[in-house]
């Protein structure tokens, strides 16, 4: 049976796109199909991140509105045979998109993947609720950081009420994935510990992933951080996220980073 | 040693970063307005492709990758066989 998991936040910047790669890259890996849908009409970036953005000749809109066919759109990742992109338009707005065309086109790649995952859109309006509307599982990305927990909130409540499964009267499945963490930030209290924001958001933990120069690496690169460097501390944490993903029960720990002497001397020169 | 390597070879990837935008800017601004270009290119092409061959649309698979100075645009449409020709 397929999945289809949306990757949201309400705030932007916090690595919605980002944990989108790097989870379904993780996923494909292991052997699911997978594909990755842009659902950011307009300013569409998952392509950038992918390393696919050359390739792009249709988009979900495209799509919705008949103009291509769904084999047509989907672009196959280079690297790992089993994962896919559907890229959002760079050119059209949100109106584009339709309720029912989003469905069917939800439906067909249900027919044809494992897992469906859906980068979202920031904000709550109507691109963020389009892009949750069908999903079964959400994983909402949040930064310790006031603004982020906030928006995270308020998207949890668009999860509870706008999708369809809430809607029907069943409960959607809801993960947190926090990231940017620094643990030695977060030691010396001057940032928002896991527990805190764990309390306040009262949903269960996919996984801590740790703030590292690795993930501007990989987005410079245009590959997915769990295939640019998989033993590299995001890319762990972002594999075994996966691995709870797909029902594996594992112990949340934040890997750490192993620096070399010369990432240590030099690693926090800027220009 | 190795450090020292993977030091500089790391330093490297902003320049990739750099490159890969000013090619994918370029287009972008390019088509600016034109919006649909592929779209409008595959049905007029299809719809001369047509007047001589029955096609399937679901057996027409169009692959594009934009380069720094040429792209290149692949259109593979698979004809059911010569004997559908039709006869003009």
């Amino acid at each position: 049976m397929a999945k289809v998991v949306v990757v949201t936040s309400g705030k932007g910047g916090v690595g919605k796109t980002t944990s989108t790669a790097a989870l379904g890259a993780a996923l494909a890996q292991e052997g699911a199909t997978v594909v990755v849908v842009d659902f950011d009409v307009g300013l569409r970036n998952l392509d950038l991140v992918m390393g696919a953005e050359r390739r792009v000749v249709f988009d979900l809109i495209n799509v919705v509105q008949g103009d291509a066919r769904l084999s047509q759109a989907l672009i196959r990742d280079k690297r790992v045979e089993t994962l896919s992109l559907l890229p959002a338009s760079q050119t059209r707005d949100k109106d584009a998109l339709t309720q029912e065309g989003v469905q069917k086109v939800i439906a067909e790649l249900r027919e044809k993947f494992d897992w469906v995952i859906c980068d979202s859109p920031a904000g709550i309006e109507k691109g963020a609720v389009m892009a949750m509307r069908h999903a079964d599982i959400a994983i909402v990305v949040t930064n310790p950081e006031v603004s982020s927990v906030r928006d995270s909130d308020r998207i949890i409540g668009l999860l509870d009420s706008k999708t369809e499964k809430a809607e029907n009267g069943a409960r959607i499945d809801k993960h947190l994935l926090l990231t940017r963490y620094d643990p030695a930030r977060a030691a010396r209290g001057e940032m928002l510990k896991t527990e805190d924001v764990l309390e306040i958001l009262s949903i269960p933990l996919l996984g801590i992933i740790p703030e590292s120069e690795e993930v501007l690496r990989a987005s410079n690169l245009g590959s997915p951080v769990t295939l640019l460097s998989p033993t590299s501390s995001p890319a762990r944490a972002y594999a075994d996220a996966a691995k709870r993903l797909r029902g594996e029960q594992l112990e949340v720990v934040v890997p750490l980073e192993r620096k070399g002497l010369i990432s240590r001397l030099f690693g926090r020169k800027v220009a | 040693m190795n450090n020292l390597l993977s030091f500089f070879r790391r330093s490297r990837s902003a320049p990739v970063a750099r490159e890969r935008l000013q090619v994918l800017l370029a287009h972008e601004r390019a088509l600016t307005g034109r919006s649909d270009l592929l779209a409008t290119l595959q049905d007029e092409i299809l719809a001369v492709i047509a007047k001589h061959f029955t096609i399937d649309r679901e057996k027409v698979q169009i692959k594009l990758d934009r380069g720094e100075s040429v792209s290149t645009l692949e259109i593979d449409v698979e004809v059911p066989s010569i004997a559908s020709a039709k006869v003009a």
